[in-house]
């Protein structure tokens, strides 16, 4: 019986659910036999380079292909001629991979070859002789806005205003979200303050870039094996460009070495298996490094305006917000989820936030761990922090008593199921990191974040093998150990020790369809849909139990691993373990088998508190992250050890967006570094140890209470460490990164 | 195309390989000699993820040529556990959880192996300055620097009051 | 009668009213009615979109029964990392 959120009862006693249990992909990841992207190899396969655009936006008026074509080696050269006609969800995407009239940001692909070896592969990207005619770019999202800027789709008008303009402009849509009047709430404020901020793009920066290995044969069939957050995704994209049978191709999910939501859309793999059906041999892709940071999915580059009134007491009175995301060359930024997840954290009487998507010579946009929220929560909480600091109030003190709570109306509408942001923020206040002791240049910083978390379609099917272990197959690529989780659920459900049961990542020929693995929903989803397929085979299991003893089924129960009789009045028999049944399966019966395919419901929405202290140095603008502490509500923790490490991998990927990274755009439109040198990623010298504190108020969504835990740990660094640098600096920041210059800048040095 | 021939050791085994003069080590490790434990990951030396070391010294193997590997003694990841037996440090990064995606795993072992081989008592500090050199995406670096001080605490125990099991066989 | 709200940048096509109220036994009565008296808004449903009822998300879900009185959102269709 699958299980009913609201009717069934969340399980409290766990055995080897909250237990840290070794993770199944553990050797293989330690010895260096994982199989990531790059690592596999097939007979006959050639090498596939892709040639980017130089220049920030230009006509293409003509490919000359001829002399690569020419090339000892090459055996196929592809451009967007040989795209043919596809569905229009898939429209954008096929202009994205492979530019068609123009060339709409630097590293933009304009043509590819496959070739025997990577040499020749190289001498024929030169050869290629493209035409352009460069035409002026604009990158920065303010810039984009106006209306003397360069229009960079003339068929683009903006959608959501009382009436479509006639004129065309790069700005996509505008949203609005919010309720209650918010004038009259701002003037019933004794104190309003308004302030606009900007942040630049970050990159996801996984340490993998995309890799792939295509194969088509000439009977139409193909095959993938590539590194992505949607092995399903990648056949839907894929066949929808080639114009294949979805079920003609069969993807198959590498490990995969990082994603953070960069991995959820196709750049590589729709062209691999172009040069593939073209040669007829098995194509490998593989980015660079300065690929994948010109010409994959990093995030939106922001500009907001905040205006919020609070009472003396701490009251919020009102909130309004309007933001601005470019989301680079295509419609589709983040800005809604912004928009909607600004104010997330308070319950308002009245609030407002506007959202504008802005188109902009820039790699389109692709998710990024929560994605638009960390930059929305940035400039919330900024100027909450400094409504706090002009009134004299504790921080804690007033989000505990603006806190959004058990069935407050959110901000972006719906009225909140049970949640955990007070928890946290009592958490946090009876830490001892908020009442340590700051030395001089030192400051403290507190910020809340908020995700809504996915459900989402999965299917999972759960194998009973003869000597009672068990193969669990889910199709939700493994991103940070949710095979363990997965599996450690299914084994608590079947009550046999997590060693027997094996997860894998079925390919998608073996398997129902899965959404990506995105919005935190795998160990909800993929975990919800490993429970109720476990339920399925005992199911199963009783029956052949109640087959075995001669009585109805209805009188066998499963408890610890094995049927027993419900009650006496069923009579006296042993009970028969998942082994002892597994062991006479074929001859009570055939195989046994627990499957669930689901479209999930119920994941519970996730906040986090962060608390942290930095020192900035007035000489040279350096900020030293001191001490670092997240609390968030994890519902239940399957393994903990893997939630705390999301916890500070989220942190640590804010710590970076809010101090070092950013993509820096020459006056030509170029990306000026595009390389791990260039844009700094945190490296461990950077940074402390950063302590994780779950907390768990369970998600009445899922049997065992979980929430999914990947997201909302990016949410809060950037306002936390914004508020702590402020206060360490004694002047208000409002640009990210906070850079050493821009800190100099700040306070007065240069 | 011209191929120069190369003899070297890996992991103490002798290999004969041909390669352009223009590849580098890691190229000829990945895609000649199929051993993809080394991952590259930026191929500028910036991430540390092919991580090899060459004659005792600590290299990024994507910033040295096949060719310069003639004569010499090369270590990977795929040589650091002896046979079934991890290498404590393979053991410690599994209880501690040090690993998420685990594409960079195999660089920052063999970057902490070459750092416990210097110094066997690191502080935090040295831990972190040692292995800055290796990028990680997922965890934060907590708990690698939580396994690298755990396995060198536990390598500079005595040999007689060590556990065997200290050298298990993983059970995962 | 069921209370409904729609995202922002389709406000406008509700040409004016801020919620609207129908008879509907499930999403999908839901977003039919709204495709059928809204053109502006067939688009976006076309397109993909998340419905909340009485505060639970659902994407890409048509089936999800409603009470008499449910208030349901509709919303832009979420993406993650």
């Amino acid at each position: 019986m699958n299980f009913q959120p609201g009717k069934d009862t969340l399980k409290r006693n766990f055995k080897t659910v909250g237990t840290r249990t070794p993770r199944p992909d553990g050797l293989d990841k330690i010895t260096g036999r994982a199989q990531f992207g790059a690592d596999m190899t097939a007979p006959g396969m050639l090498w596939g380079l892709i040639l980017r655009s130089p220049h920030a936006h230009a006509r293409i008026r003509k490919i000359d292909t001829s002399k690569a074509e020419a090339v000892n080696g090459v055996h196929a050269v592809v451009t967007a001629a040989d795209f043919g006609p596809c569905p229009d969800g898939v429209l954008d995407v096929r202009e994205n991979i492979m530019a068609r009239e123009k060339a709409l940001y630097d590293g933009h692909a304009v043509a590819a070859v496959a070739a025997t070896s990577r040499a020749a592969a190289k001498q024929a990207l030169k050869l290629i002789k493209v035409d352009y005619e460069v035409l002026p770019h604009v990158t920065d999202v303010d810039e984009a806005m106006k209306p003397s800027a360069p229009v960079i789709n003339n068929k683009l008008f903006t959608k959501g205003l009382d009436k479509t303009p006639r004129k065309p402009s790069n700005v996509a849509e505008r949203f609005e979200f919010g309720h209650g009047d918010v004038e009259a709430g701002l003037k019933q404020a004794d104190l309003v303050i308004e302030r606009t901020f900007k942040t630049e793009a970050t990159h996801q920066g996984y340490i993998e870039p995309h890799a792939c290995l295509a194969s088509m044969g000439s009977d139409g069939k193909g095959d993938i094996w590539c590194c992505t957050q949607g092995h399903f995704m990648v056949r839907q994209v894929c066949s929808a460009l080639l114009g294949m049978d979805a079920s003609a191709l069969r993807v198959t999910a590498s490990e995969i070495g990082g994603g953070f939501g960069g991995k959820t859309t196709v750049f590589i793999e729709p062209v691999a298996l172009a040069l593939s059906l073209k040669s007829n041999r098995p194509v490998k892709v593989v980015m660079s490094r300065s690929e994948v940071l010109r010409a994959s999915g990093p995030t939106s580059s922001t500009s907001i305006d905040i205006k919020i009134g609070m009472n003396k007491d701490g009251t919020i009175t009102a909130g309004d917000a309007t933001l601005r995301y470019q989301g680079g060359a295509f419609p589709g930024s983040a800005v809604p989820y912004g928009a909607m997840a600004a104010f997330a954290c308070y319950d308002l009487k009245a609030v407002r936030a506007v959202g504008y998507d802005v188109i902009a010579n820039r790699p389109k946009q692709a998710a990024y761990r929560a994605p638009g929220a960390p930059m929305a929560a940035y400039a919330v909480e900024s100027v909450v922090d400094e409504l706090c600091k002009e009134l004299d109030l504790d921080p804690l003190d007033v989000r505990l008593k603006n806190a959004s709570s058990d069935g407050s109306k959110a901000s972006y509408g719906p009225n909140f199921d049970v949640i955990g942001l007070r928890a946290t923020l009592e958490a946090a206040r009876a830490h001892p990191h908020y009442k340590a002791k700051l030395g001089r240049n030192q400051g403290r910083g507190v910020a809340c974040g908020f995700w809504f978390n996915f459900g989402g379609e999965t299917s999972v099917s759960l194998n009973v093998s003869a000597d009672g272990t068990i193969g669990l197959s889910v199709g939700t690529p493994d991103i940070g150990g949710s095979r363990a989780s997965i599996g450690n659920m299914a084994a608590e459900e079947l009550g046999v020790p997590h060693d027997k049961v094996r997860c894998i990542i079925a390919d998608t020929a073996s398997l129902g369809y899965n959404d990506v693995t995105d919005g935190s929903r795998v160990t909800f989803a993929s975990g919800l849909a490993a429970i109720n397929a476990a339920r399925d085979a005992i199911g199963k299991m009783c029956e052949r139990a109640a087959g075995i003893w001669g009585i109805p089924v209805e009188a066998v129960t499963w408890e610890d691993g094995a049927a027993r009789p419900s009650s006496p009045n069923a009579g006296k028999h042993e009970p028969l373990t998942l082994a002892d049944i597994a062991a006479q399966a074929g001859a009570t019966g055939g195989p046994i088998s627990g499957h669930c395919e689901i479209n999930a419901e119920g994941a519970g929405v996730s906040f986090a508190t962060h608390l942290v202290d930095t020192e900035v140095d007035p000489e040279t603008g350096y900020v030293k992250v001191l001490r670092y502490t997240v609390f968030q509500d994890a519902g239940k923790a399957v393994h903990p050890s893997y939630v705390e490490g999301q916890f500070q991998g989220g942190a640590v990927q804010g710590i970076g967006w809010a101090l070092n990274e950013e993509y820096i755009y020459g006056k030509d439109g170029t990306l000026q570094n595009a390389g791990f040198l260039d844009y700094r990623i945190p490296v461990a010298s950077d940074l402390p140890m950063i302590d994780a504190v779950i907390v768990e108020v369970p998600n009445p969504g899922h049997p065992y209470g979980v929430r999914g835990v990947g997201e909302t740990s990016i949410v809060p660094p950037l306002a936390a460490i914004s508020n702590s640098v402020s206060d360490a600096a004694g002047v208000r920041m409002t640009q990210l990164p906070m850079s050493p210059p821009r800190v100099l800048k700040a306070l007065g040095r240069i | 195309m011209f191929q120069i021939q190369v003899s070297t050791s890996i992991n103490g085994d002798d290999t004969e390989f041909s390669c352009e003069a223009d590849e580098t080590l890691l190229d000829v490790l990945r895609d000649r000699l199929g051993m993809t434990g080394s991952k590259e990951g930026c191929g500028t030396g910036d991430c540390g993820a092919c991580s090899v070391v060459v004659d005792g010294r600590l290299v990024c193997s994507c910033l040295m040529l096949g060719a310069e590997a003639q004569g010499r003694e090369i270590e990977t990841i795929e040589g650091m556990a002896d046979g079934t037996e991890l290498h404590p440090l393979q053991q410690k990064f599994l209880d501690h959880a040090a690993l998420q995606c685990g594409v960079c795993t195999p660089g920052f072992l063999v970057a902490a192996k070459s750092l416990l081989e210097r110094n066997d008592d690191p502080t935090e500090e040295e831990v972190r300055y040692w292995l800055a050199g290796n990028l990680c995406r997922c965890t934060g670096y907590d708990k690698i620097v939580r396994a690298v001080l755990d396995t060198a605490k536990d390598m500079r125990k005595p040999a007689k009051t060590k556990k065997p099991a200290a050298k298990k066989r993983v059970k995962a | 009668m069921v209370k409904v709200q729609v995202w922002g940048s389709l406000k406008p096509a509700l040409e004016g009213a801020d919620e609207i109220e129908l008879e509907a036994a499930s999403i999908r009565e839901v977003l039919d009615q709204l495709s059928d008296t809204y053109p502006a808004m067939k688009q976006a449903i076309m397109r993909g979109v998340s419905v909340s009822v009485d505060g639970r998300m659902y994407a890409n879900a048509i089936m999800v029964p409603l009470k008499p009185d449910s208030e349901v959102f509709v919303l832009p269709k979420l993406v993650g990392g």
